[in-house]
């Protein structure tokens, strides 16, 4: 919707634009300046974030240039910082949450747009939305003192029975390490899943189902094969952006996870994830090049929530415009 | 509805630019090995002097040595003494140097929850650096049962803890296995954090006290008093004279003995592997980090005037806490130095 | 083929049974929450949580008065600096700006929302605390405010937009300014959105930590002013459950509790404004 600065005739006798100095006068010119302030100001503070990770971590760059992604040694003693073991540990902890989280999410999404009557719909909607408020502390809080114990006790041992001959499943049970980080990240994340799913999913035009309906489809076969096929890109779009709130989450992780900088095949293991080891070292980094390299850290982290998130925003808003388009065929 | 809500305002700016002009309250941070004794410090000290808060915030020994560095902190706090480089990096930073004052000394004790097992451990220099190397992994291996026989260990899992961020604690624990383990030495050394080989992370002596506390056949490390008053058992080290010593004050102020006489002018000092038959070999003075120049004399003065209580009447409050007091020879130093703060 | 039809028809009623039980599993995890918090953390409130400070490390009584009331000048500075940014901002996207302008602006406030707070965190250090030396309340609302800024911008400007054209146009056409426009037309019939948006701003960051930590850090005594460095719910709650003292777990469930209820409950009362509709002026 363009602004208007339409040409609106004024009380007197001279038609046409309102002249610069009517505008100062009636105070617009000055409230279009004022509001551009504010506004610019947050390209701004933006920009300004930009520049300080990227000068902020000039040295470490340099020194270890694309090795820091590939090199596993994180030693402040030496000076060696690899940043393998926290981007392995965030990807695997965000992985293991939409593995839990996705199929749930989206069963729960089809349930509510296809299934639900709209009231019950839009409660359910209501208290889903109430978990996506959360705070991560006390996702942490509970993971502490609920998951993990239910982890070394119960989960950790069953899977090892059960599954122990994958090497996912190995090594002893500490009840922290990526599982349980994993298992904690999916329940935060699926309230993205299913809101936007939902969403995307409502605005499916009617007749896409109708016409599966139409042709002796059961309802199943009409919502799998004909609606949730024409939502997917914004399904996707809401697995992206799930991904990316899961990768920087802070506090839960640093609570379940472990806290060691391994690459391990094992979900047992006890890791550490990019966010974990900024909150936990960045006020005591004393070198120089420690510093600068969990700012490179923060920078990764930056880029790819970036990535992600403007993915997710594309296919989004693409499948939505597409039901739109479509609507009245 | 506006007006109340801009009257309101107004009010609360007032209310915030008046409230600070109160008290003096004094920021530091650092050793979380010390931290039940400062907090009761400066919990005794504000009750005496209501006007000054001394604001201690325990986030590690490296944080406490970074932070003072950057200047965000008014002083800092570390079991592991600033190395050289530090040093000069913070009288480069400032145009001034920063001052080491011991407080109290402590003990860290290697502490685990072995399911069965409330008998304390004796743990010989191999056994302890086999166990944090990840050579030795199960509780029942020679090396630990050899020197317990008559305990029976369980064939579990060993599931070490240390500390997640730069500690003044882990400075001591690897000093001590440096000195005791060549293998140690060269494959990681000692420092506030180092590349640990095996292992959990726990955030801070707190953290490192949760999980060992949650976790069965833990063991980790970390001082005295968060073993006792959590009550973990705590094992018996063998000290460089062949003695399994148990980590009383005692010991601890048997080890320092040595370095109580011989104590250097900038109060740096190691006391791990101490000589001495009743020394505890992985003792450890805490020190706090002072700078040299004060700008706000009203904060150099209170800080002056908390080191000169706490060297005296805090002393008293250590050993109920289990930290061990400082010598006297080493207090009549101290006092003396405190003049260095300008 | 009557079989097939068969397994169809229980597949279907299978599956869409499974996505009902999807659905029950997601929501009854809010509960569970709720009630687990409401169980221990109604155990432990009690008057000394809300009265006292902290006490030392490993004696009973403490509570966290500071913690509170210091989250609560936290979050009154965030608001103070995210909301006028945010709001004033949409204003101008909304009424004056052009497409490439609100384009970048938008873009910007997008980025920014995406953030994960650890960055915030850092960048507030750097920024606010690193060049005054020293940790303060007022980098950590800085901080905070920083998260609200995004979601007060976007939400509002919608809100905005989303105010009728003919009321524009007839205030228009009486003659008024484009500012009298917006401050006595278009703002009052958005303000239940606008609202809206900034509680839910508000309860966003109620609850966030990770910033706190290197802009805030903590305080175990009052904090003076706006210049010294204090203590916080969430942080408390961090620094708490992580360690190993019985009492110090009780408290952190009882801050929980406190925390999640101001956010459910600021959650609730913006949603319930909102469904009230948009405010138009009668006809």
């Amino acid at each position: 919707m363009a602004t208007t600065t339409t040409t609106v005739p004024s009380a007197g006798p001279v038609a046409g634009s309102r002249s610069f100095l009517s505008r100062l006068r009636e105070g617009d010119e000055i409230a279009r300046m004022i509001t551009f302030l504010f506004a610019a100001s947050v390209v701004l503070v933006t920009v300004l974030l930009v520049v300080e990770l990227w000068q902020g971590s000039v040295l470490a760059r340099h020194k270890f240039g694309f090795s820091f992604f590939r090199t596993s040694v994180w030693d402040p003693i030496f000076d060696q910082f690899g940043a393998l073991p926290f981007i392995y540990g965030t990807l695997v902890t965000a992985g293991v949450s939409l593995v839990i989280a996705v199929p749930l999410g989206i069963g729960a999404a089809i349930f509510l747009a296809e299934l639900a009557p709209a009231r019950l719909s839009d409660a359910l909607e209501f208290f889903i939305d109430l978990l996506a408020a959360v705070p991560s502390v006390i996702y942490g809080l509970l993971g502490v003192f609920i998951v993990v114990p239910l982890m070394r006790d119960y989960l950790q041992p069953g899977l090892k029975k059960t599954l122990g001959f994958l090497p996912l499943f190995q090594g002893p049970a500490y009840g922290v390490g990526f599982l349980t980080a994993g298992i904690v990240l999916a329940i935060m994340v699926i309230p993205y899943i299913i809101s936007v799913s939902r969403e995307v999913l409502l605005s499916v035009p009617r007749d896409q189902r109708e016409a599966a309906l139409s042709l002796g489809s059961t309802r199943w076969e009409a919502t799998w094969k004909v609606v949730v096929p024409f939502a997917r890109g914004g399904i996707m779009g809401s697995i992206f952006l799930a991904l990316a709130r899961a990768l920087g989450e802070t506090m839960a992780v640093t609570m379940v996870i472990g806290n060691n900088p391994i690459v391990s095949a094992s979900l047992f293991s006890p890791g550490y994830s990019i966010a974990a080891v900024i909150a936990n070292e960045l006020t005591e980094a004393t070198s120089n090049l420690h510093y600068q390299s969990l700012i490179e850290l923060g920078l990764v982290l930056f880029i790819l929530t970036f990535v992600l998130n403007g993915l997710a925003r594309l296919l989004i808003v693409a499948t939505s415009q597409r039901g739109a388009g479509m609507g009245n065929a | 509805m506006k007006r109340i809500a801009g009257m309101l305002l107004v009010a609360l700016a007032v209310a915030g630019v008046l409230w600070a002009d109160n008290a003096l309250s004094i920021t530091g941070a650092g050793a979380t090995f010390p931290y039940p004794m400062y907090s009761k410090w400066f919990d005794e000290y504000h009750k005496q002097n209501a006007n000054l808060s001394i604001n201690y915030q325990s986030i590690g020994s490296g944080g406490g040595i970074k932070q003072v560095t950057e200047g965000t902190v008014d002083f800092g706090a570390s079991d592991g003494p600033m190395n050289d480089e530090q040093l000069k990096a913070y009288a480069d930073k400032h145009g001034s140097g920063i001052l080491h004052f011991p407080t109290v000394m402590g003990a860290v004790v290697p502490f685990y929850n072995i399911p069965g097992v409330t008998a304390e451990l004796n743990f010989t220099p191999e056994a302890l650096a086999g166990i944090y190397l990840g050579k030795i992994t199960k509780w029942n291996d020679p090396a630990i049962a050899g020197t317990n026989k008559g305990i029976s260990l369980p064939a579990n899992d060993i599931v070490v803890v240390h500390r997640a961020e730069g500690s003044g604690t882990t400075f001591c624990w690897t000093d001590y296995l440096s000195k005791v383990s060549d293998e140690w030495k060269t494959k990681v050394g000692k420092g506030g954090s180092v590349n640990w080989p095996v292992g959990l992370g726990g955030k801070g002596s707190e953290g490192v006290t949760g999980t060992v506390k949650n976790t069965p056949n833990s063991i980790g490390y970390v001082e005295l008093t968060y073993a006792e008053s959590n009550k973990i058992p705590y094992g018996n080290v063998k000290n460089a004279a062949g003695v399994f010593v148990k980590a009383t004050l005692g010991a601890v102020s048997a080890a320092a003995a040595g370095a109580a006489k011989d104590m250097p002018d900038d109060f740096r000092v190691s006391i791990t592997n101490a000589p001495g038959k009743a020394s505890y070999p992985i003792s450890t003075f805490t020190w706090l980090l002072i700078p040299e120049k004060f700008t706000d004399t009203a904060k150099r003065d209170a800080i002056k005037g908390f080191v000169k209580w706490a060297l005296k009447d805090g002393q008293g409050y250590a050993e109920s806490l289990s930290y061990a007091k400082l010598p006297t020879e080493v207090v009549a130093k101290e006092l003396k130095a405190i003049d260095k703060i300008q | 083929m009557n079989a097939r039809l068969h397994w169809r028809k229980f597949l279907s009623a299978f599956m869409l049974t499974m996505t009902g039980v999807c659905a029950l599993i997601s929501v009854s995890v809010l509960f569970f929450i709720l009630g687990y918090l409401v169980y221990h953390g109604g155990a432990s409130i009690s008057w000394n949580f809300f009265t006292k400070l902290p006490a030392p490390v490993g004696e009973a009584g403490g509570g966290m008065a500071n913690a509170i009331v210091g989250s609560g000048k936290l979050l009154l500075l965030a608001t103070l600096f995210g909301v006028p940014i945010g709001f004033f901002g949409a204003i101008y996207l909304a009424e004056f700006s052009g497409g490439t302008t609100a384009f970048i602006v938008r873009y910007a406030a997008d980025l920014l929302n995406g953030v994960p707070s650890i960055v915030i965190g850092i960048f507030a250090y750097a920024l606010a605390v690193l060049p005054f030396k020293h940790f303060s309340t007022l980098a950590g609302g800085f901080a905070l405010g920083l998260m609200m800024i995004p979601i007060t911008l976007r939400s509002t400007e919608e809100f905005l937009r989303s105010v009728p054209k003919a009321l524009r146009e007839a205030a228009m056409a009486l003659g008024a300014s484009k500012w009298k426009t917006i401050t006595s037309v278009i703002v009052p019939a958005a303000y239940r959105g606008i609202l809206t948006a900034i509680l839910l701003a508000f309860a966003r960051v109620a609850g966030e930590t990770a910033p706190l930590l290197f802009t805030a850090f903590g305080n175990r005594f009052w904090s003076n002013g706006w210049n010294q460095p204090t203590a916080s719910l969430p942080a408390m709650i961090y620094t708490y459950a992580i360690a190993p003292y019985d009492d110090w777990h009780r408290q952190a469930w009882a801050a929980g509790l406190v925390l999640l209820g101001l956010i459910l409950i600021i959650n609730i009362v913006a949603r319930a404004i909102l469904s009230r509709g948009i405010a138009v002026p009668r006809a």
